[in-house]
Parts: structure tokens; sequence; C-alpha cells
């Protein structure tokens, strides 16, 4: 009889006998199954050197960088945007002088969807969910104040993005800056948007090619610049497990460098310039097993299966936001303690960047106030709790090492069933899901069993399924609202821009567009190009449209 | 009532947060209802043809961008255009309070935020359209 064996029955059954546990079975968020107890039997197959190593060594379980925090803290990155460019360049102020340490920013849905601000879609969306942008001009405004050498920006941007990121380096190119100095990453992950965000102009394939077009260009013009951030956030936000998360967000990895493989681009060039981005939920340890894995998983593919020689291209980088969808409308000053243990998991996992939500977030866009404290957390959780003092302090648990392996395992099934759905290919793959609604099943499925597991009270939220209060501070909040204002002043200085423009270099640059997109020659250049002369946002993406057509997805509940 | 309840759930504007509007579409077909979901990006014109060709009891719109305001203004508009008077129509998303009075008064019948149960939208629908159906 092993000692586990002797405790079970002589001190835990007579203890159960007289005490039961709190419930039968003990779930995470994503219904991952926890033991009441984790041993040395658990990891008895684990072996160090082999599965975690050390900190900046493959496989990179312990974190990227040898001495991680205590070397530089992770970026402080709060997402922001809203109204005009104006209004955005003022917030972007005020968070660089509360000591926020780089900019990201958030487009209005008109930007994101590749429409200008005068289409009949945008009416009531302008400037309300993020920043407007419709040409140059708007980006001058934006960035105007901001040196473009010194602070990183992120750009939450998908279908648009070979757009923004030419308005970014032409930006670059009018304040002097030389374009390798160019920091900062464009979200341009839109295998994700197919599969959760649902923003999308182009289909699936067409799509993926110009992702590659930003590769190639990329690579060579602005070599310090993220090309693409492979974004799980929102198919967790969607409503996915933490493992359907992970799994999901590295097929999509692997299916951009299979793309780029095919273009003949050097996996060794492109693999420092990936980074990603995930989501950071309620289940504490669930969330830093899944960090740590994530990075095992993408230094093993990345080495072995894709034949990368640079241990920069094995490092598994990423940027973190806690999880908008766990933040409640009901007594919201919960929310704060729910960010503050989801930013510590982030931390704990290994983040390179974080994004802490504001606690008035299901109510409507964030408030200055809240905004600070979302800021302030990650300024206490840096300074005061002293966890970033030592590097991936929980590695050797044996609960965080069981999951961290428990993870991995179901995350590979996983990506072995999308590869299976394209025949090895995991391109193909994923391109298939998209198309028989496999990932799109799978992430309704687990959201209506949440659903229904907080509707039994199996999963509990405080404040909305238990400890409800009648009346909550809600009326209390200082709601932001965007002036509608804002839409008729953004349509006002589009028309200006259209009538003072150089309208024959647009129409030039729009058609040499067109035909590099139907000869499949690399567009960036051209988008470019077309940027410089003030083409809009929406005259850009119609020409795309134009060449591949608009996607429609089938429709499944 | 003998006829089952006929619902079309549909998200209305660009955002593609679909989340709670699929939960809630399989919520209600589990109760019995019969539910028809028109996917992303629709405009107030296709989401109200939709629901006169469909000839639904419910029209229930998913919003989370900020502009309920000017969408549900308008799908209210079309309704009345069209005599749509037996046609209960509910929100869905993040909408602040003090704009809660301004959907009501245009004829948003009821509004569910974060954290709704999807048992209370069964049973507010049974309710209303029973007295519709009078």
């Amino acid at each position: 009889m092993s000692a586990k064996e002797r405790w079970e029955r002589e001190t835990l059954q007579p203890f159960l006998q007289k005490a039961p546990e709190r419930r039968e079975k003990f779930i995470t968020v994503s219904n991952q199954q926890i033991k009441r107890l984790y041993t040395p039997e658990d990891i008895k197959d684990l072996d160090y050197d082999r599965d975690l190593g050390y900190p900046g060594e493959y496989p990179f379980t312990r974190g990227v960088y040898p001495t991680m925090y205590r070397g530089r803290l992770w970026t402080m990155r709060q997402f922001a945007g809203f109204g005009g460019p104006e209004e955005t360049n003022q917030r972007f102020k005020y968070l660089l002088r509360e000591g926020q340490t780089g900019l990201s920013t958030a487009f209005d849905m008109p930007t994101l969807m590749g429409l200008d601000s005068d289409h009949p879609l945008a009416d009531g969306e302008v400037g309300v969910e993020g920043v407007a942008v419709d040409t140059l001009r708007d980006f001058e405004i934006l960035f105007d104040g901001i040196p473009l050498d010194t602070v990183t920006t992120s750009f939450t941007i998908n279908p648009s993005a070979p757009v923004i990121y030419a308005m970014y380096i032409a930006i670059g190119d009018m304040q002097g800056v030389p374009r390798e100095k160019l920091r900062g990453t464009i979200q341009n992950d839109m295998l994700k948007e197919f599969i959760a965000q649902k923003e999308w102009v182009i289909p699936p394939r067409p799509s993926v090619d110009l992702i590659v077009d930003i590769f190639e260009f990329g690579i060579k013009e602005t070599p310090n610049f993220n090309l693409i951030s492979i974004s799980g956030y929102h198919i967790r936000e969607a409503g996915s497990t933490a493992v359907q998360e992970l799994a999901f967000t590295l097929a999509d990895g692997m299916a951009y460098v299979e793309a780029a493989l095919k273009r003949g681009i050097d996996i060794d060039r492109l693999g420092p310039q990936l980074s990603f981005f995930f989501n950071s939920h309620n289940s504490f340890f669930e969330e830093i097993a899944k960090f740590r894995a994530a990075r095992r998983i993408w230094a093993r593919v990345m080495r072995e299966r894709y034949g990368a020689k640079n241990p920069e291209s094995w490092k598994l980088r990423f940027h973190t936001q806690t999880a908008g969808c766990t933040l409640t409308e009901q007594q919201p000053l919960n929310n704060i303690i729910r960010v503050t243990l989801q930013a510590l998991a982030a931390v704990l996992g290994g983040t390179q960047s974080l994004h802490t939500n504001s606690y008035d977030e299901a109510l409507a866009l964030p408030s200055e106030e809240a905004v600070r404290i979302a800021l302030r957390t990650q300024q206490i959780i840096a300074y005061e709790s002293g966890v970033a003092d030592t590097i991936d302090p929980l590695a050797g648990s044996y609960f965080v090492e069981a999951l961290t392996n428990e993870m991995e395992r179901q995350a590979l099934d996983y990506i072995r069933k999308i590869e299976e759905m394209g025949h090895g290919s995991i391109l193909e793959g994923v391109f298939a899901g998209i198309e028989n609604g496999f990932f799109q099943r799978e992430i309704a499925q687990a959201a209506y069993e949440y659903q229904k597991q907080v509707e039994s009270g199996e999963q509990i939220i405080v404040g909305v399924n238990k400890y409800v209060m009648p009346q909550d501070e809600k009326s209390k909040l200082n709601i932001l609202r965007v002036d509608p204002e804002v839409q008729r002043r953004q349509i006002e200085r589009l028309n200006k821009v259209r009538a003072e423009r150089d309208n024959r270099a647009v129409k030039r640059a729009l058609e040499r567009l067109e035909e590099a997109a139907r000869t499949r020659e690399n567009t960036m250049p051209y988008i470019l190009e077309a940027v410089k002369a003030y083409a809009s946002v929406g005259e850009i993406m119609e020409i795309l449209k134009r060449v591949h057509g608009a996607y429609r997805e089938p429709v499944i509940v | 009532m003998d006829r089952p309840i006929r619902v079309l759930m549909a998200k209305a504007g660009l955002d593609g947060h679909d989340r709670g509007v699929k939960v809630v579409a399989r919520a209600l077909r589990d109760a019995g209802m019969e539910v028809i979901y028109t996917g992303l990006h629709n405009t107030p014109e296709q989401v109200v043809t939709a629901a006169l060709q469909e000839d639904v009891d419910v029209i229930g719109v998913s919003i989370l961008s900020g502009a309920h305001l000017t969408i549900f203004r308008k799908i209210t508009e079309l309704m009345k255009q069209y005599g749509m008077t037996d046609v209960l129509l509910l929100g869905g998303g993040i909408i602040p309070d003090e704009d809660k009075p301004i959907l009501e008064q245009m004829g948003v019948k009821g509004l569910f935020g974060p954290g709704t149960s999807t048992q209370e939208i069964i049973e507010f629908i049974k309710k209303e359209v029973q007295k519709l159906r009078g």
C-alpha cells in the first residue's frame, strides 16, 4: 500500500464520513475536473530538463526571457479609443502621463469592418466602440505629439489591418522615424475572426493571402514590428473553454506559418515577428497552466514540425487581456477584484504585456476613473505584491505541472483533429473547420453548457446567481458617452479630405492596387501608396472586395 | 397555446458578439419555441422583412456595439409602417439604464442585459405572447 493509499484509508475516509465535501465534483469555468489533491504521482513522467528547462531556453515553459520581470516588467498596455481621433489622442496622452508604457488602439466598428464613416451601415456606430479612422488625416491627428520612435503601439484591427499598418508607416515616414525603428503590433489575425469575433470583408483564403503579403513586406520593411497577434482572446470571449482557446489559437498560428512557408518565406525571419494574444479568465490555476502549456507547445511545433532554427522563432511571446465576459453589470465594483485575480494569473503565467479591464465595462465604455483603477491594479501587482521578483514561481507545484500537462494533452488532441480535417495540413484543416462550422459548433456548445451550469448554480457568479442585491451601485456610476456630434464631424472631415486630395493620384493608386490584387502580386506597397494619397479605408477595402468578393458566414446555432 | 411560439433572433448593426444571441436561441428552442436565427450584420430593414416573411410572434435583437438607439428607432418605425402591432420586440446586449425608458417608449417591450437567466426570458416571452394572442 502506497503512502497515499494509506492516507486515503486512515485519514481521509473517516473524515469524509463526518464532513462531506462542498460538492460532488469540482470543475473549472471550462468544465475541467479538478482533483482533491495532487502529489508527486501526478507528475511522475515530468522530466525537468525536457519539459520545463530554464527561462529563456527551449522549451520556454518557465518564460521566454532569462530574467523575466526581474529585468523588465511586462508592458502595461491599456486598450483605448473612442470618438474621433482628437478624443483618443487626448486619452493616449493621459495614459502615457499616468505611467502606461505602451499604447493600444481600439477602432470603431465601421473602421474594423473596412467601412467609411459615411457608409449607411456605419450610422450610429461612428466613434462609439472605438476611434473612427477614415483616412491618413485622422492618423495625423491621432498621433499628434506622440513620437513613434519611443512609443510602441498596438492596433486591434483585422480585415482592414493592411490599411492601418500602412497608415502607421506613413506617419513614421512623416515624423522622419526610420521604418526599422517602428515598434508595435497589428492584430491582423483573420482566422480567429471567421472562428469567433466575426469581423470580415473578404473570404478566408484571400484574407490569409493578404496576411502573408504583410508578412512578406513587414519582415523587410519593419523588422521590429509584430506583424500579427494570433489571438485566442476572442475565441474565449465567444464562449470557448480554456483548452479550445489554446488549441484553436495555436492551430491558427500553425496555419499562418504553413501559408507563409508556401509563399517561400523564411520561417526564421518570420518567427520572431509573430506574437500571440490570450484571455485571462476566472479559473486562476487553469489560466496559468494554459499560458505555460502554450509556450511549450509552440516551441516544440516551431522547432520540430516546421524546422525553425532561430531560438527567437521558438518563443511564444504574448499579450493578455483579462476576460471581458466575466465582468458583471450587477455590483460592478466586484469586477475590480475579478480583474485583479485574472491579471495575477497572467503575470504568474509570464505574459509580455497586459490589459486590465475597467470595472464598468459591462455597462458602457470605461470612464477615466475606471481606467485608472485598472492600470493601478497592474502597478500594485508589479510593485507591491512581490510576485514579479522571481521567475515562474509556481513551477514544480504538483497541481500546476499536472494541469499544464493536461492542457497540453487536450490541446494536442484538438490540433490532431484539425490536422485530420485538413488531411495533414493544419492550414487546410482550419479552412475546413471554418467552412463546415466545426469551430463555431464547438464554441457555441461550450457557451451553452456554461450558461446551463450558471443557471443550475453549478457555476457561481457572485452578485448574479448568489449574493444578489436588489439595489446595486451601478446607478451611481459616471458613464462615458460618445457625442453623436462625432459622426457628423467625422463625415465632414472625410468630405473635406476627398475634396482637397489629388483625386487623380487616388484613382491611379487604387487601379494599381486592383491590378496587384488580381495578379496576386504583393498588395502592401500599393496599399501604402493609396494611403499616402489619402485614399480612405472604405475605398481601399472596396477594391479588395471587388477582386475577391464579400464573405457571407454560414449561419450556425 | 396550440401553435408553438415563433421567434426571430437577429444581430443588427456591425458588431459580431453572437455568444449571447446563440445561447438564448438554443435555450428558447429547448423550451419548445421555433427559433429562426438571421446571423450577423443585419440592417433594420432586413430584420423587419425577415420577421414578416417568417410570420413570427417575437423579434429578439442583440446589439453590443452601442448603436442600439439608432437601430431600434429604425426597427420600431418600420414595424409601425407594416402594422406589426402583434409582434413582441425584445432587445439584448449592453444597454445603459438611462437608455431603457427611451427604448421602451419606442416600443421595445423587454430588455435583457448581461447576467439575465434564459429562464427569465422564456417566461417573459410566454406571458407576453399569451397576452398578444388574447
